[in-house]
């Protein structure tokens, strides 16, 4: 049964340890992988095997475990690079997570071209994390942010986009996909635009990067981050790809230990290309199991996974959009498996509170995404979102279990 | 699993919620406070008319929240009204224990009955804060402090 064609849902399950357990004397429905994954026994052993057989700090010592860690650490380096398509492993710096990604480029990039005057565009679809830090740029160097609109349906508005850019526009830093409904963003035109405008631009690929193959030369894009733990990978690990000619013209971010070259106290010379943006002991054993991680998903295959995964969506967005009352909150065209909702007098509090007994885990909440709520005129929703394991089981579970919800409510 | 949610959600409870008491903006409140949860971006302002000798002549509210947060503020005002500010915050610190499981023995006079309908939110440790937002802002409406929030 070696049919490459075939994705097989249930062998994907028991990859993932935790679908063997219950929750509230229930089968476990996962349906908040956009707020953090799960994770397959491969990385989990990865992890546990770095620990115990090849642990010491990288980069510093010249005996055999620390160079078996440098070894694997740089070998992640270079797994992330394949995955990205990127041109080179000097432009993968490892953080913390996408947040700290975005940060890094806010201040190192952003405090140092950015003028009085000077425009950030972002989106209105934005989470707070590829908001918050442009603010505080903007603060110190005078800049204005800006949002670009979305329509009634949450897509990005390439008219508004085309009308906002300028000669003042310096950054464009927008989402791939909103972690909130699930719109998938023309990056490719966006970038374009940018660039004729000449901007640079940061994608947030924190939702694409379990869900599609991305490719940073093709689409063009000059900072792409990432987090590690929402594709399957640990905590504490993120991406950042910069291209190495805007990597190189930046001061450094975080000053410490294997970020310099010479150091005395009348002056210091920096590291050259990822290492000037790594200070201090990186995040090893995370960074080796994020490379398990891609290495997993690559074997089965971003073709196979986003077919499983769209199939998915029609059927839930079909199921849930048969339960009366309740409203989908984001239907562009292209969307990644992510379905917010509200149920009419219900909030999306008790709706969380009331599923989770029926052992179906989703976020309830704004998402971190306030100006998107506040777009859309409600103050939180109910968001399942969905993932290469999850099957139709899990979304008859949250059906029954949002139904349980009206019964409960009258 | 219906069994606990029940106790959550009891008739009363969803009545409250539903057609919640006191829900307005006195015009001649001298005390006032907007509390608000980062978490999950509910709101709500307490609105307090306090007399002479610290007797609350009058408490409502206005905003948006769960269906446990209206209950509960719904519940509070009409409970807090014609007390004085020291029974208003003795209940409070009755009502904090029952909600979080610090104790199950509750006593607040003709009151108790009708906060013990909430005592269910102890099996929601995540809901604790719904249900207390609400009397953090009259306590901190009774200190004059105009903000609070749960975090």
């Amino acid at each position: 049964m070696n049919d490459m064609t075939t994705f097989d849902v249930e062998k994907v399950r028991r990859d993932f340890p935790i679908f063997s357990r219950e929750v509230h004397g229930k089968p476990l429905a996962f349906l908040d992988s956009g707020a953090s994954a799960q994770k397959p026994t491969a990385v989990l052993e990865a992890v546990q095997r770095a620990y115990a057989e090849t642990y010491a700090n990288v980069h510093r010592g010249v005996h055999y475990l620390s160079q078996a860690s440098t070894d694997l650490y740089e070998g992640a380096r270079e797994t992330v690079r394949a995955h990205l398509n990127a041109a080179s492993i000097d432009e993968i710096i490892f953080t913390k997570n996408a947040t700290e990604s975005i940060n890094l480029v806010a201040y190192s990039y952003g405090w140092t071209n950015l003028k009085p005057g000077d425009e950030i565009l972002l989106s209105t679809l934005e989470h707070h994390s590829n908001i918050v830090p442009w603010q505080l740029i903007a603060e110190k160097t005078g800049a204005v942010v800006k949002a670009v609109p979305i329509d009634a349906h949450g897509e990005f508005m390439m008219e508004a986009y085309h009308d906002m850019l300028g000669p003042k526009t310096k950054i464009v830093a927008v989402t791939h996909i909103s972690n909130a409904i699930g719109t998938i963003t023309p990056v490719k035109e966006i970038i374009s635009a940018a660039h004729d405008a000449g901007a640079v631009v940061l994608i947030d690929g924190s939702q694409a990067a379990p869900h599609m193959k991305i490719d940073v030369q093709d689409l063009g894009a000059d900072f792409y981050v990432f987090t590690g733990h929402k594709v399957f990978g640990p905590t504490g690990i993120g991406v950042l790809y910069g291209r190495e000619e805007l990597l190189e013209a930046m001061p450094p971010f975080l000053g410490g230990g294997d970020m310099v070259g010479r150091v005395t106290f009348e002056k210091t010379t920096y590291a050259k290309g990822h290492s000037k943006f790594e200070a201090g002991t990186p995040p090893i054993v995370q960074a080796i199991g994020l490379a398990t991680a891609i290495d997993y998903i690559n074997d089965i295959g971003f073709e196979k996974i986003g077919a499983h995964e769209q199939a998915l969506l029609a059927y839930a967005t079909e199921q849930l959009g048969q339960i009366n009352s309740l409203r989908i909150i984001g239907q562009a065209r292209h969307k990644a498996p992510i379905i917010s909702f509200t149920l009419d007098g219900v909030h999306p509090h008790d709706i969380g509170t009331i599923v989770d007994r029926g052992g179906v885990a989703i976020r309830v909440g704004h998402h971190c995404a306030q100006p998107l709520m506040d777009h859309f005129d409600v103050p939180a929703t109910a968001r399942a979102s969905m993932a290469l394991y999850n099957n139709r089981a899990d979304i008859d579970a949250l059906v029954e279990s949002v139904k349980s919800v009206q019964e409960i409510f009258g | 699993m219906m069994d606990e949610l029940r106790e959550l959600y009891q008739e009363v409870i969803l009545d409250h919620s539903k057609n919640p008491r006191n829900f307005r903006h006195p015009e001649d409140a001298n005390h006032e406070a907007h509390g608000y949860n980062p978490l999950c971006g509910d709101t709500v302002s307490v609105y307090l008319k306090m007399g002479h000798n610290g007797l609350i002549e009058d408490a409502a509210f206005v905003g948006k929240g769960c269906a446990i947060s209206l209950a509960s503020a719904s519940m509070m005002t009409d409970i807090i009204k014609g007390k004085t500010e020291a029974e208003a915050r003795e209940i409070f610190d009755g009502f904090k224990k029952l909600v979080t499981g610090e104790e199950n023995d509750f006593d607040a006079g003709e009151d108790t009955d009708r906060l013990m309908m909430l005592a269910g939110v102890k099996e929601f440790p995540m809901r604790v804060k719904c249900a207390t937002l609400p009397w953090h802002a009259m306590t901190s409406a009774m200190d004059e402090k105009p903000e609070v929030t749960t975090e």
